[in-house]
């Protein structure tokens, strides 16, 4: 086996087991979250602060019976979990991780897949994970999932659209879809404001576009404010209804893989991606001092780490939104979506594309 | 065989077996549910050809919004019954498919023979794309200058197809509340 | 007649109140006290006169129930069973004393009848059971409760 491939097994071994770490890890953050957010103080019991529930909630989820209810179409119903988990998994394929490594030997990419298309297979991979849910609920012959899928099927083509054109200007100004190259031109710097170096981050050029695409991608993943697939108080579960044991746990997987993957896009379209946090630098250099790494190769592990850091502090944004905000109403919904989302991002390419027409950006 | 073969086999397989079944299968939205398997399969196939928008568009467009409308909406009319009373056609509308049929044959194996042909394929060579920065460069390059007035009268087609729909369905009613 | 009233258009947006409320949210976070109860080895302090698990009141390991009958005549649920019978110093006591606690519906209305002050309602609420129990007599003399 060549250096290359099993580099690039290596890449692919390495996402995978971060995204399957980080839904026991979210499990946990959500329930202790959720519970000191709501001045409770949640699963404390299992090892230290808790730390063991998320492995015993994982137990139990495999050790419970699969239990497949009669009145169900069969074959749909059995296949819906996994088409709703492994688009998650496939997003996270064009997002690049870390920057291009170089020594004698040549260029290493920390990204399993510099698509020439980027962000557009993002979207694209991402809108297939609709279909999970659409097929659980349709699949599950009763009243209530197939609410839960037709309000996620509506609620989708309602919010891809903003998602796509809130990007349109970002794409505008740095003159690329693909990732890599949106990531390395946003490690420049804006503006030197009273000494401090302010980088070129989307979310300094694009602050409209920014909470457009925050917006949308909750929308996206079904999270709160927007899980009215779900809606307890109205649906029971929605979709996932019908669902038990490990088959529930892997719609759960997947919204929690989809919400890992759309805090890596965010991060890495408006926050820099793999660029160092303020402050990084000096740790590179210690490390580089200390010598342990070859050259450069402490650079990438902290351009690795902070990248990382910047996901972490957006996944908990993420719960951090869920326990804060009540969900939409069926309505209210649609006509944010169309009456407000849509116009603005159009609103924003215009702006975007005069700015830059004048020479502004 | 390469991989790029076996992935070209399996691609085309599944997206044989996948109309077949949007026909074959009696549940509306069973059928739906092959069709989207055949549009996936299909964008397979163009990013084998290497045109990787074009595949980020048709999952992005047919599978992602246009094919999820279809399933809302056969949700919708609750068509979830599998159809049973089938009527057996009149031999003239047989007749008609079979001609129908035989002409979009005839049409496919000749644009099949000429495809050597076609203007494109001799411009736009995979290195002289990769030379011109990407096919998602060169396609909107081309959009966006020879081909604008196409582009935008397209857009302005949409749009008065939209305008159209909601006139439609949107009518006056008699109190004057919309 | 309902009014109705557009709002605001910032307030239309969300844009403030969500910042508002994941400030509220924030602050609970970190700073609140976290009212949970960490039951086996906390446990929340109930009132005096909370209604819980029955007992029968002893002096000198001689119950003071006299089997009046007027518990079981009062009881709403009919849930108390007494079968009185005669001590060798000639006192009425009561043979048997079962309440079926499955159908008692704490409502204090024995303890209220009784004039000898022999039934009381302890406060223990941890009353949870893996059958279908009747408390009998033996049971209800173990003297628990603070009354």
């Amino acid at each position: 086996m060549s250096f290359e491939t099993a580099f690039m097994f290596g890449k692919i071994a390495i996402v995978l087991m971060g995204l399957l770490a980080v839904v026991p890890i979210m499990l946990f953050v959500e329930r202790r979250g959720s519970a000191l957010i709501q001045n409770r103080l949640g699963p404390n019991r299992m090892g230290p602060f808790g730390l063991f529930q998320a492995a015993c909630d994982v137990l139990k989820f495999i050790f419970k019976e699969d239990r497949a209810p009669d009145h169900v179409n069969k074959y749909y119903w059995h296949i819906a979990p996994w088409i709703a988990v492994i688009p998650s998994f496939m997003t996270f394929a064009v997002i690049p991780f870390a920057g291009t490594y170089t020594d004698a030997n040549g260029h290493l990419q920390f990204q399993i897949a510099n698509l020439d298309v980027g962000i557009l297979y993002c979207f694209s991979i991402a809108s297939l994970g609709v279909y999970g849910i659409i097929m659980a609920g349709w699949a599950s012959n009763n009243k209530y999932s197939l609410l839960g899928s037709l309000r996620s099927a509506a609620q989708m083509i309602s919010y891809e659209l903003s998602l796509g054109l809130s990007i349109v200007g970002l794409a505008m100004i740095f003159q690329s879809v693909k990732l890599g190259e949106i990531t390395a031109q946003q490690g420049e710097v804006l503006w030197t404001i009273a000494g401090i170096e302010i980088p070129k981050w989307g979310v300094f050029l694009q602050p409209l576009g920014f909470v457009l695409f925050v917006v949308s991608v909750f929308a996206e993943t079904n999270r709160l404010p927007f899980d009215l697939p779900e809606g307890e108080s109205e649906l029971i579960a929605g979709y996932h209804l019908e669902y038990g044991a490990m088959r529930f746990a892997l719609f759960m997987m997947a919204e929690f893989i989809n919400m890992a993957v759309a805090s890596a896009l965010i991060c890495t379209l408006f926050f820099g991606g793999w660029q160092l946090l303020p402050g990084m630098d000096w740790v590179v250099g210690h490390l580089d001092a200390l010598g342990i790494l070859p050259s450069g190769g402490a650079l990438v592990l902290c351009q690795a780490l902070s990248f990382v850091t910047k996901i972490a502090i957006w996944m908990w944004i993420f719960v951090w939104v869920r326990w804060s905000i009540p969900r939409f109403r069926f309505d209210q919904l649609m006509n944010l979506g169309w009456k407000v989302m849509f116009p603005l991002a159009l609103l924003n390419v215009l702006i975007t594309g005069v700015l830059i027409y004048m020479g502004v950006l | 065989m390469t991989g790029s073969m076996i992935a070209f086999a399996a691609f085309s397989t599944i997206a044989i077996v996948g109309s077949l079944l949007v026909i074959f299968r009696r549940t509306p939205v069973a059928s739906a549910f092959a069709l989207v398997l055949v549009f996936f399969s299909f964008s397979g196939l163009y990013a084998l050809m290497g045109a990787h928008l074009i595949a980020a568009l048709q999952i992005l467009v047919y599978t992602g919004a246009i094919m999820v409308l279809f399933v809302f909406v056969i949700m919708l009319l609750n068509q979830d019954s599998p159809i049973t009373d089938i009527k057996e056609s009149s031999l003239l509308f047989k007749g008609i498919a079979g001609l129908a049929c035989v002409g979009m044959v005839t049409v496919l194996i000749n644009a099949a023979l000429r495809v050597s042909g076609l203007a494109p394929t001799n411009i736009y060579t995979d290195q002289k794309i990769e030379e011109l920065g990407g096919n998602l460069r060169v396609i909107s390059e081309l959009l966006f200058t020879d081909h604008l007035f196409q582009f935008e009268l397209t857009s302005f087609l949409l749009l008065g197809a939209i305008v159209a729909t909601i006139a439609l369905s949107k009518r006056q009613r008699k109190g004057g509340v919309s | 007649m309902l009014v109705k009233r557009k709002p605001a258009i910032w307030n239309r947006l969300y844009f403030v109140e969500i910042i508002q409320g994941l400030w509220i949210t924030f602050k609970n976070f970190l700073f609140h006290k976290k009212v949970t109860i960490q039951f086996p080895e906390q446990r929340r302090d109930y009132s005096s006169r909370y209604r819980g698990q029955h007992y029968i009141k002893s002096v000198n390991n001689v119950e003071n129930c006299t089997a009046c009958m007027l518990c079981p005549t009062v009881c709403p649920a009919s849930c108390i069973h007494i079968i009185a019978g005669e001590r060798e110093d000639k006192e009425k006591y009561p043979v048997k004393f079962d309440i079926d606690i499955l159908r008692c519906c704490f409502c204090g209305m024995c303890e209220e009848a009784c004039p000898k002050d022999a039934i009381k309602l302890s406060n223990i609420y941890e009353m949870s059971q893996q059958n279908r129990e009747v408390y009998e007599k033996d049971f209800l003399l173990e003297q628990r409760g603070n009354k």
